[in-house]
């Protein structure tokens, strides 16, 4: 499908979507965070949709926000989008998981909570994934400063 | 007393953990797995990674673009050339920047050349891991051309540092051509030996049939790509479906075993390597004359924007991620790497199996550490 077939299918599930193209090559969906779970197993379950396959699951500070992007394609039709979600909270940013859609979101979770401090509600095994548990902080957030590691000259 | 009242009653079974690395030699690098076992049989497995992340995403928010190709090097070190290239074309593709049909045919026989590369390491060390020593020094005598050939030509044997948004650092060298075509005449005699050695020996087939199974709906479901998503008979190529450099103007075949166990996975990178052999063949006689680079600024400012692009490492699909506020560097740069979704399906793939199947299977998936821990 193309990218305005996509946007109107899915328009079609969900109604409350923000949808632009604006500096990307894929179809941008911004996703309220309470819809965001539902909107994924609809993703992924759609038979004319199906997108099966995360290929990748970024986080991202965008300053006042803190975001997750979802790299999405399906396997079957080899259209791809992406998923955007924001949240508000910095101090106790909580989304919904997706590991039950997609499996390989585990991990990207967990890399996700260890640099960025989002939690995941309903992951299986959310804790940190490289840094040790006892580390202070969100290393990759912008306002993250380590006066012992990082030298700014 | 029958055997079952042995089993139940005289034998109390419990349930331990082991550290398996992180000074391992089966788990390739500095990886640490926490396993559960009960006697013999994995219960669980959980890996403690972290032990080399340098946190390359970070640094590359302080990089510029030309610094950050050198960065993406230190990964997964043995497809170091794909790597570069990943970032290049991701630089390129948002500067709109057409490169010369030169550069596309070098870019791709030297990606070509550095997958035999990484596949021949990862089949001497898959040997050793399941016990059979010779065929690592075997492996390395063949790498051994391949890294000889890039050192002439890129200056280095393993961070090659070939590519820049643009082009090439320099043209190829007078006897690249002469030498990899020595290289294919040597390798298409040795490769059956390959075969001859490890494929056909009972006991490896025994240590790898039926072991470490990862279902087709599993494979996609976590992620999983390169040669460990085509021995579950998955096609994921992105050689073949999103085209790159100049794969499209050449003929081979996407390999695919649907047995999903560690011997159709072990079976995938052999004929992997006769693919790049054909590949190459391909294009080695028609290399087209041109500019090796085209000029950049010094300083390379990307649009504002978000920029994807995926190449096919050895490994698997390595995704580069762009998030551009125009400035000279990233506001936020993502890899996605092929080791981090092949090691989140190992549970899938060992839990009930016993301790040494696990080795077999972590040598089929091909782990780079530092490719996971970036």
């Amino acid at each position: 499908m193309t990218n305005e077939e996509l946007q109107n299918k899915i328009a079609s599930i969900n109604n409350s979507l923000e949808f632009t193209e604006e500096a990307s090559e894929f179809l941008n969906i911004t996703v309220n965070k309470d819809d965001l779970h539902k909107l994924c197993t609809d993703l992924k379950s759609d038979t004319d949709l199906s997108f099966d396959y995360l290929f990748c699951m970024t986080g991202i500070d965008y300053g006042k926000e803190l975001g997750v992007i979802y790299h999405l394609e399906s396997i079957k039709h080899r259209h791809q989008i992406v998923v955007k979600v924001k949240t508000e909270d910095r101090e106790n940013p909580v989304l919904d998981s997706v590991t039950d859609v997609w499996k390989t979101a585990e991990f990207n979770e967990m890399e996700i909570f260890d640099f960025f401090g989002v939690k995941f509600n309903n992951h299986p095994n959310l804790k940190r994934l490289f840094l040790t548990p006892d580390w202070n902080g969100f290393p990759l957030r912008k306002d993250y400063v380590d006066v012992d590691n990082i030298v700014i000259k | 007393m029958t055997k079952d009242k042995i089993t139940n009653d005289s034998f109390k079974t419990q349930e331990y953990f082991v550290n398996m690395g992180p000074q391992h030699p089966a788990t390739h690098g500095v990886l640490r797995l926490i396993l559960t076992i009960d006697g013999e049989i994995i219960k669980n497995i959980e890996p403690d990674l972290g032990y080399i992340h340098r946190s390359i995403e970070k640094m590359c928010e302080r990089d510029s673009y030309q610094q950050i190709v050198h960065l993406t090097d230190r990964m997964d070190y043995l497809s170091s050339h794909i790597n570069n290239h990943a970032v290049c074309l991701t630089v390129e593709k948002s500067l709109e920047l057409e490169v010369t049909d030169r550069v596309k045919v070098i870019r791709t026989i030297i990606d070509e050349l550095t997958r035999i590369a990484s596949h021949t390491l990862w089949w001497g060390v898959m040997g050793m891991d399941v016990g059979a020593l010779t065929t690592y020094f075997l492996a390395f005598r063949d790498r051994e051309m391949i890294n000889d050939i890039f050192e002439e030509t890129c200056g280095a044997r393993l961070t090659m540092n070939y590519n820049i948004p643009g082009g090439l650092m320099n043209d190829i060298h007078p006897n690249f051509i002469k030498r990899v075509k020595e290289f294919l005449v040597h390798f298409r005699k040795k490769l059956p030996e390959y075969d001859s050695l490890l494929t056909n020996n009972v006991i490896f087939q025994k240590r790898t049939k039926g072991v470490g199974i990862l279902s087709y709906k599993d494979a996609i479901s976590y992620g999983v790509s390169g040669p460990v998503a085509r021995g579950s008979g998955y096609s994921s190529d992105v050689r073949k479906i999103h085209s790159y450099a100049a794969y499209d103007k050449v003929n081979f075949d996407e390999v695919l075993f649907t047995e999903g166990d560690t011997l159709s996975r072990y079976k995938v990178r052999i004929a992997e390597m006769w693919e790049s052999m054909k590949i190459i063949e391909q294009l080695i006689d028609n290399i087209p004359e041109g500019d090796i680079s085209v000029p950049t600024k010094a300083v390379i400012k990307l649009p504002k924007g978000e920029f994807y692009q995926k190449v096919e490492t050895a490994r698997g699909e390595l995704g580069v991620y762009i998030n551009s506020t125009g400035t000279k560097n990233p506001y936020r740069m993502k890899f996605r790497s092929p080791g981090l979704s092949n090691l989140n399906a190992l549970n899938q793939m060992v839990v009930g199996g016993k301790i040494g199947d696990l080795v077999a299977t972590m040598a089929s998936l091909d782990i780079v550490v530092p490719d996971i821990d970036r």
